[in-house]
């Protein structure tokens, strides 16, 4: 489904430097395939997300969704950031709403697959609420809802569950896994997290910073549905081991 | 009503209440008691006398007032919130009308107000401009700050969905900026009440700030200070009707409804 080419991103800074955030990235993600990007901070995994969604232009190399090359946003496309970004006038339904109000769709067609995903993220009934009256976890549910509502064929998630605790980021890891089963799609998921990354993926994609290059993608060979238990799994100890090795061995290399 | 409840209402009701009215009996005595000349420090009581007695004449005053802050209120509002939008819009503009816009704040407003008067002349439209003048800075610069407030991945979203320039400002960055723009607004409306004074001292024959000025030559001093208690009733209701419209287009602000 998506298809990148030896891309590349260069950018200046406000005080004029310039950053080279990503090299050489080749990657190819299938249809509904779940992908996690991990890496440590400045490996240009947010970047890599805004490139495939078209907001920000490639320096060199090509990205292709489903043949078609990427030059400006395209709209079939979902967003869930770390923090919910909720607009705090609106009502949680309205809030879900937003989205298909962006596009240009008629929000009263909506309002019962609204209520539906509503339903499905466990927040029926909190409908008329206003976001600041919910929890952190209950806030990005609004927002994982508002990105589904107009059925994207992709989500891109940049740590959309960084700034919850530890406990509710594993509940929201298994929800998310849920709905997917439910409403596949192709996901692309950024993450510090390296369980959460083999959790959730399908293949997992290892980067390393300055500049941001893809180290290694493996495949993740667990069943599904997952659940916490696997964190008890030798394959899943395995991955976790390669992984760390991967971006630890990198650090030794580089003091 | 609980022992708790009833300490509120005494702490936040009772308590000043009576320290008011305490301070009012001082007064009185003190300026029995100390032969105390009117024109220096008149009773309460005799404000108050002086108020009533100039009840009819203190409408017509208390309207003009009311009139050229509200007018100055309303420019600084009609020209606030655009200047504030270009600023946030356009970065040459910003550059190019900030110096300006603090320099006008920077020239001290009742060094302005004669001059203005000189040009433009008598009448209302004078201390309304110097009103507006006095009062727009805080909602250029308030409301500036809440449209530059907006998360940029909402910037992202909206941009990703395609959605125009105008349909993101009306949809979030507008709202977004409400709040900022209430706060803005609850300073202007104050600084609009005392920009209005200030053009009423430096010439005019009508408006509770020329009451004051002229009460105060003629040694009637009771009668300034009640020209001025309305002044101060004035600007506290003013200031309360602001916060009421907020409280009514942000609802969401509202306290109380968290759990």
């Amino acid at each position: 489904m998506i298809r990148l080419d030896h891309v590349e991103k260069t950018y200046r800074t406000r005080r004029g430097d310039l950053v080279h955030a990503l090299d050489d990235i080749t990657l190819e993600v299938g249809e509904n395939e779940f992908v996690t990007l991990v890496g440590p901070s400045g490996c240009g995994k947010s970047t890599l997300l805004k490139l495939v969604s078209g907001l920000v232009p490639a320096t060199q190399g090509t990205i292709h969704i489903r043949g078609q090359a990427v030059r400006e946003p395209f709209p079939d496309v979902g967003f869930v950031f770390q923090q919910p970004v909720l607009l705090p006038w609106r009502s949680v339904l309205d809030n879900v709403l937003f989205s298909v109000e962006m596009l240009g769709l008629d929000p009263r067609e909506y309002r019962k697959p609204a209520f539906d995903l509503l339903e499905l993220t466990g927040l029926a009934g909190f409908e008329q609420r206003y976001p600041r009256e919910l929890s952190g976890g209950m806030q990005q549910r609004v927002a994982i809802c508002r990105a589904l509502l107009p059925d994207p064929s992709l989500l891109l998630m940049d740590e959309p569950f960084g700034a919850l605790d530890a406990m509710t980021r594993e509940e929201m890891s298994l929800e998310l896994l849920r709905i997917w089963e439910e409403r596949r799609k192709t996901i692309l998921f950024v993450t510090h997290s390296i369980p959460e990354a083999i959790l959730l993926a399908d293949r997992v994609v290892v980067m390393t910073p300055r500049p941001g290059r893809i180290a290694r993608v493996l495949t993740v060979d667990l069943p599904r549905p997952r659940t916490m238990d696997l964190e008890f799994d030798a394959r899943f100890k395995a991955a976790s081991d390669e992984v760390r090795g991967l971006i630890f061995a990198r650090r030794k290399e580089q003091p | 009503m609980t022992a708790a409840a009833g300490r509120r209402v005494l702490n936040e009701y009772v308590v000043p209440a009576a320290t008011l009215l305490g301070v009012l009996v001082l007064w009185e005595g003190a300026t029995h008691a100390l032969h105390v000349p009117r024109f220096v420090m008149p009773p309460p009581s005799a404000i108050l006398a002086a108020g009533w007695e100039w009840r009819y004449h203190f409408i017509a005053h208390t309207w003009v007032t009311l009139y050229e802050t509200l007018g100055g209120f309303a420019l600084s509002i009609l020209v606030g919130v655009p200047l504030a939008v270009l600023i946030v819009y356009s970065p040459a503009l910003k550059s190019a009308l900030y110096p300006l816009i603090v320099l006008t704040q920077s020239v001290p407003k009742i060094a302005i107000a004669p001059v203005l008067l000189l040009v433009i002349g008598h009448g209302e439209i004078p201390k309304v401009i110097v009103a507006f003048l006095v009062a727009f800075f805080p909602v250029v610069v308030d409301t500036a700050t809440g449209l530059a407030a907006t998360p940029p991945e909402l910037l992202d979203l909206s941009r990703a969905y395609r959605a125009s320039a105008f349909k993101t400002f009306l949809k979030v960055r507008l709202p977004m900026a409400l709040p900022f723009f209430f706060a803005g607004a609850k300073v202007a409306i104050t600084l609009s009440v005392i920009g209005a004074v200030v053009g009423e001292f430096v010439g005019s024959d009508r408006g509770l700030g020329y009451v004051i000025l002229s009460a105060t030559s003629y040694w009637k001093t009771e009668l300034a200070f009640s020209s001025m208690i309305l002044l101060s009733l004035m600007a506290i209701m003013l200031f309360g009707a602001v916060a009421l419209v907020e409280r009514l287009t942000c609802p969401w602000l509202a306290p109380g409804s968290e759990e």
